[in-house]
């Protein structure tokens, strides 16, 4: 028999009020790489051909550095937050479920920052 | 936190086509997360010259990676699609049985006609492409 009050089990064991953010920025995120994701397929689909030179005249080209860093930080963002939710809801255990998310969030940031910094490096080649 | 209250689960429902949709949304945006890791690795190889660039590329536009790349793209143009039927639904709007299963059905067709389209697109020539 346990001397906890009902009251006193129970609080601490739901939401954490922070449900309806995630919620939220996974559809803003969403929203915002809809037409993201329209382009880059189009383009990428339209590429004249896929050498070296072509590819980071491209990549370089007017908006195109700053279009492809809103797709990976924005693709980034979106990605974590839905693989989190995959993640709370197959894998059991506390401490594997810690571990995957905190992997899945250092693979998303790496991914966040190693795009940056690659389409920064091709951006800015022409401009050293 | 052992014993607490589970939601029904899949097995108990009667199976209907707008649940594969459902739970493809979630393959589709796994499998993009990890699309997401290679489109990366492509930029990043980009950046690195064109030698890091000649070591990745040929793989990735090898008729397995080309299907690869094709298939990475069908999952976006999918969760794409199924995505603004998420965002309707948000707004109240095609929560009707019906509504669902016509943009169900909607998703699905346009899915494979832009699928068929980047396929053709990818494989129209030995060099073209991305």
């Amino acid at each position: 028999m346990s001397l906890r009050a009902p009251l006193g089990r129970a609080l601490h064991h739901g939401s954490a009020h922070e449900g309806v953010n995630h919620w939220l920025i996974q559809r803003v995120t969403a929203t915002a790489l809809a037409p993201l994701a329209i382009w880059l397929l189009i383009a990428l689909l339209a590429l004249p051909a896929s050498d070296y030179a072509t590819v980071t005249r491209w990549i370089g080209a007017g908006l195109h550095p700053v279009l492809l860093a809103l797709v990976v930080l924005i693709g980034a963002w979106h990605a974590w937050l839905g693989v989190q939710v995959v993640i709370e809801d197959y894998v059991h255990g506390h401490l594997a479920r810690t571990l995957a998310l905190l992997a899945s969030l250092f693979v998303h940031v790496l991914v966040a920052a190693g795009g940056l910094y690659a389409l920064l490096h091709i951006a800015l080649a022409g401009h050293a | 936190m052992a014993e607490r209250p589970l939601s029904p689960f899949i097995t108990v429902y009667r199976w209907s086509y707008t649940m594969t949709l459902s739970i493809l949304h979630r393959v589709t945006g796994v499998a993009l997360a990890l699309a997401l890791l290679g489109f990366t690795a492509w930029l990043l190889s980009a950046s690195r010259g064109a030698d890091a660039y000649a070591t990745l590329t040929p793989i990735l536009l090898s008729a397995p990676g080309k299907l690869l790349i094709v298939l990475a793209m069908a999952a976006l143009i999918f969760h794409c699609l199924n995505g603004l039927r998420h965002l309707a639904w948000d707004m109240g709007w095609g929560f009707e049985r019906t509504d669902a299963r016509r943009s169900a059905a909607l998703v699905v067709i346009l899915t494979l006609i832009a699928a068929a389209l980047c396929l053709y697109a990818m494989f129209r020539s030995g060099t073209g492409g991305a």
